[in-house]
């Protein structure tokens, strides 16, 4: 098994494939040189092991190594990106070769030098790594919430966990920093998923609760979160159960703290990516200094929060992540960027160049994506609305960054009548548009609330984890889709 | 380098020394496979070469059955102390388990015993140089660009090759390797007027390099998708009939499929449970996954397991005829394996449709139009609003309206929304523009009543 060596990747990669800072430093020269504006080796090792429960017994066991390397040079706008997972040297150089012949393209640039290596962070130091946990430990837990599940209720058939557990090393060298400057990062990752199925006088629902984040396997024990994931499972299934049609139309909407963040993630981040401003592609594009939300509004991109899904020690190109305001009492004040966005539009870096493996270069992602609290209390929001939708759960979300139109689709919600939340009504996509939907926020509550640590987010067919946050907030008009007309 | 398909003995020979390391560890049973990558990908925007992206992955992955339990893993790195490891810790995992009566290997009698020929992989066109590939992407995205003069700008025009090979090997006596090409080229151009900005797609994609439609014919359509969607209003919340367009109709067959999907039917989180025999859609509807088509994006001489391909008839003349099972699927449910095994990233199995189509109709798409007084017609859906367990529906469109059966004016920032059983129960009218442009295809296809909701 491995050993705590992991946490120094440096001397990872040195010992176990040859692969020493002198040698990295021959590759960056390889990728670089003449008209390369910038260089950057990638290299990763990742373990991933799933479990999973369904029938009462853990059926599933898999467990996945991934490794390898991805070089990548950058002349003006071009990229040259050449990968392999064959860590041997002379594939690397072949590679770094490549991404080399393909960013040169005949223009004359010299070597730009980025930023130093500032220091990255220390946000996920773990005792003891959720891939290294007991799998003994694992699969009793997967037990217990089973039990749990089917002892709540008679209406539950089915209940169906599982347990992620990831560690990701990387190891970067980049042409901004001198022989040896390496960046590393070990980064754990670990999910806990609980699906329940009831069923009652003919009728299925289905619900889902989960959470984790960069954190041990501990953290499902303590404060017996894993408890309350299955309970809320259960509860949802068992609401959805009862639920009465979602009705249709434009309607004030009031969502609940937490995951519904998912809202700003879709309606506003994607189009706050600097390679979709610098494109000039996104809805939002040329709207800096402009009011986009209304002054109750304000949010963040945050990777510097300890142990959260979405936060990194220092992003997939080696900057430490930061805190950017993307909106400021509802002003347009930031985008987030990676080193080649940055460079073309002339702004700040801002931790945001993420890759899901080294099998893809980078792109401005976000990390923890929030709107920082406000000053109303929650239940006199709701008891603001003569008629609307209170929505508190929700499944994944899409968004057009060219029209600024945007989904997301609502898993839990209730009705609201006269200031009182009434019926719960089926599942149905709310859809908005970008630069619009916040200028509607007239009331933001004071309990910001992040996500359980579940978000998963795809663009352009690469996956990363991240985090969203919300306090709740009241918006006067969203189109809610379900069929009550 | 070797090209992937040239060493299809060793590949088998590495995946069976694979699965005897396995049984002198106490597997009772165990498969493996091995899939070696190449892919190239070319992305030019305005003009101008922005990326280009090289690649060659391999990895190796392996199941096996301990009498009391199961497990999976799989591993890129293919050195031989590499795969010790991965049996060692496959094993490990398994302990941890606990199988039941229904797990295990197919029967070996079941087991394809020749393969088809099925003309998956394209030599000739993986020779293509890049500085062709680049003239692709170019074409595609420059006549986007002058197809029409609202189209300002562009996400970029992409050429892309991908060949593989795939080898699989059980201790059931099974051994098959095979291997296949993809190329697609396609284009994102975003279109300007008057304030409003939209962008659409559109793309080829063929199992040959003689097979994609020409770049130039690729950019002009995208170009006509996104120019055809500037001005897009909203629409008042109404009940109205809905006009599929034949790429959003095949959406349709996607969820239908996960409906069909043998986990989700012993899960009970189907609405299709316990609906075998009976009937779904009018009798002009017949849904058939086969992965024998010639050249067919989603076509595989074998499934996951080993299981000889064969077409099904997922629904035949409206009547629910089959689901897609793989072996332990189908066991759980009492039924007959369908061939639909496919494997996982980690190794495990899930079950996966190949080449899914709705049979055509009698009808002109116009013709569908023409009969719709007042109504929607739909060529996007976005975001995820489908629960399989119900199968209500609930997702956003962008599409055109539709007045006295004419096209009027585009539509955005609305949804469509009803039940999957429902929607499937009222199709009125099926078309006859079935074309074949990814692993699903269906044509225009029109739903007698559905919620639209908006303003």
């Amino acid at each position: 098994m491995a050993t705590r060596d992991l946490v120094r990747p440096e001397r990872f990669f040195a010992d176990r494939y040859g692969l020493t800072p002198s040698r990295l430093d021959g590759l960056l020269g390889l990728a670089g040189g003449r008209q390369v504006d910038y260089a950057d080796v990638f290299i990763e090792h990742q373990v991933a092991e799933e479990l999973g429960l369904e029938d009462g017994v853990v059926k599933k066991a898999a467990r996945t190594l991934s490794q390898g390397a991805g070089v990548r040079a950058q002349a003006d706008v071009r990229t040259g990106y050449a990968y392999t997972d064959d860590l041997a040297v002379e594939r690397l150089e072949l590679a770094a070769r490549q991404a080399r012949a393909i960013a040169r393209d005949g223009t004359e640039s010299g070597v730009v030098p980025v930023d130093g290596a500032a220091r990255g962070h220390d946000l996920y130091r773990l005792s003891e790594p959720p891939i290294e946990a007991a799998l003994a430990r694992k699969v009793e837990l997967l037990g217990r919430i089973d039990a749990l599940a089917r002892g709540i209720d008679t209406r539950v058939r089915q209940v169906i966990a599982s347990l992620t557990s990831e560690e990701q090393v990387v190891l970067l060298a980049t042409s901004g920093v001198g022989a040896g400057g390496l960046i590393g990062d070990v980064r754990p990752l670990t999910r806990l998923n609980v699906t329940v199925v009831v069923e009652a006088n003919g009728k299925r629902e289905v619900g889902v609760f989960g959470g984790g984040g960069r954190v041990g396997f501990d953290f499902f024990v303590e404060s017996e979160r894993w408890a309350f994931y299955t309970r809320e499972a259960t509860r949802q299934a068992l609401v959805r159960l009862d639920a009465l049609a979602a009705p249709a139309g434009t309607m004030t909407v009031v969502l609940g703290p937490g995951w519904p963040g998912i809202l700003l993630h879709e309606a506003v981040g994607h189009g706050l990516e600097g390679d979709f401003n610098r494109k000039g592609v996104s809805a939002f594009a040329g709207r800096l200094g402009r009011r986009v939300a209304s002054e109750l509004v304000t949010v963040v991109d945050d990777g510097t929060l300890a142990n959260r899904r979405g936060s990194l020690n220092v992003d997939d190109e080696g900057t430490p992540t930061g805190r950017t305001v993307l909106i400021e009492k509802g002003i347009l004040r930031g985008y987030m960027q990676d080193r080649l966005n940055a460079r073309l539009l002339g702004m700040p870096l801002t931790g945001n160049g993420r890759r899901e493996s080294f099998q893809y270069p980078p792109m401005p992602r976000m990390t923890n994506t929030f709107m920082l609290a406000g000053e109303d209390d929650p239940e006199e929001i709701v008891r603001s609305v003569p008629r609307g939708l209170y929505a508190v759960s929700f499944g994944g979300g899409q968004v057009d960054i060219t029209s600024g139109k945007f989904v997301f689709s609502a898993s839990e919600a209730y009705l609201i009548e006269d200031g009182r939340i009434t019926a719960p009504v089926k599942g149905a996509t709310l859809i908005g548009s970008g630069p619009d939907v916040l200028t509607r926020v007239t009331r933001v509550g004071h309990d910001l609330r992040l996500d359980e640590g579940i978000g998963t987010c795809g663009k352009d067919g690469q996956s990363v984890p991240v985090g969203v946050g919300l306090p709740t907030i009241r918006v006067d008009g969203i189109t809610v889709g379900g069929t009550e007309v | 380098m070797a090209r992937p398909s040239e060493r299809p003995g060793e590949m088998v020979d590495r995946l069976e020394e694979l699965l005897r390391r396995a049984g002198r560890q106490g597997a009772v049973e165990a498969d493996a496979f091995l899939v070696e990558e190449e892919i190239q990908t070319v992305q030019v925007r305005l003009g101008q070469v922005e990326s280009l992206k090289h690649a060659r992955e391999t990895r190796c992955s392996l199941r096996i059955f301990t009498p009391t339990g199961s497990a999976s893993a799989t591993s890129s790195d293919l050195s031989s102390e590499a795969l010790s490891r991965l049996v060692e810790e496959t094993v490990a995992l398994a302990r941890v388990t606990r199988r039941d009566e229904h797990s295990g290997l197919p029967a070996p009698e079941a087991l394809a015993r020749e393969l088809p020929e099925l003309d998956l992989w394209d030599r000739e066109g993986h020779g293509l140089p890049v500085e062709a590939k680049i003239e692709w992407a170019t074409r595609a995205e420059a006549a986007a660009m002058e197809a029409d003069p609202r189209v300002q700008n562009s996400e970029g025009g992409e050429f892309y090759d991908r060949q593989s090979r795939v080898a699989y090997a059980a201790t059931g006596g099974f051994a098959g390797a095979f291997p296949v090409s993809a190329f697609a080229v396609s284009v994102t151009p975003v279109a300007v007027e008057n304030g409003s900005m939209e962008r659409d797609y559109w793309y080829s994609s063929a199992r040959k390099l003689s097979g994609l439609e020409s770049p130039e014919a690729v950019g002009r359509e995208a170009a006509r998708r996104a120019c055809r969607r500037l001005g897009a209003r909203k629409q008042v919340t109404t009940e109205v009939p809905v006009v599929f367009d034949p790429e959003t109709a095949a959406s349709l067959l996607r969820a239908l499929a996960v409906a069909a999907s043998g986990p989700s039917l012993y899960r009970g989180t189907s609405f299709l449970v316990g609906r075998l025999g009976e009937r779904l859609a009018p009798a002009s509807v017949t849904i058939v996954d086969d992965p024998l088509i010639r050249g067919g994006l989603g076509s595989r001489p074998f499934d996951g397991e080993g299981l000889p391909s064969r077409r099904t008839v997922l629904v035949d003349r409206g009547v629910l005829a089959s689901y897609l099972l793989d072996t332990y699927s189908a066991r759980k449910l009492g039924l007959a394996a369908t061939g639909h095994a496919a494997r996982e990233g980690g190794g495990g199995v899930t079950v996966g449709y190949t080449n899914l189509y709705l049979e055509p109709g009698p009808h002109a798409a116009e013709e569908i139009v023409a009969s719709v007084a007042r109504g929607l017609y739909v060529t996007e859906l976005i975001g995820f609003g489908v629960n399989f367990t119900t199968g209500d529906y609930s997702r956003g469109v962008v599409g055109h309206w539709i007045e006295n059966g004419q096209l009027t004016y585009p539509v955005e920032e609305i949804t469509i929304a009803g039940n999957l059983a429902g929607m499937l129960r009222d199709i009125e009218m099926i078309g006859r523009d079935l074309v074949f442009r990814d692993q699903t295809a269906a044509p225009t296809l029109k739903i007698a009543r559905m919620t639209v909701a908006g303003q």
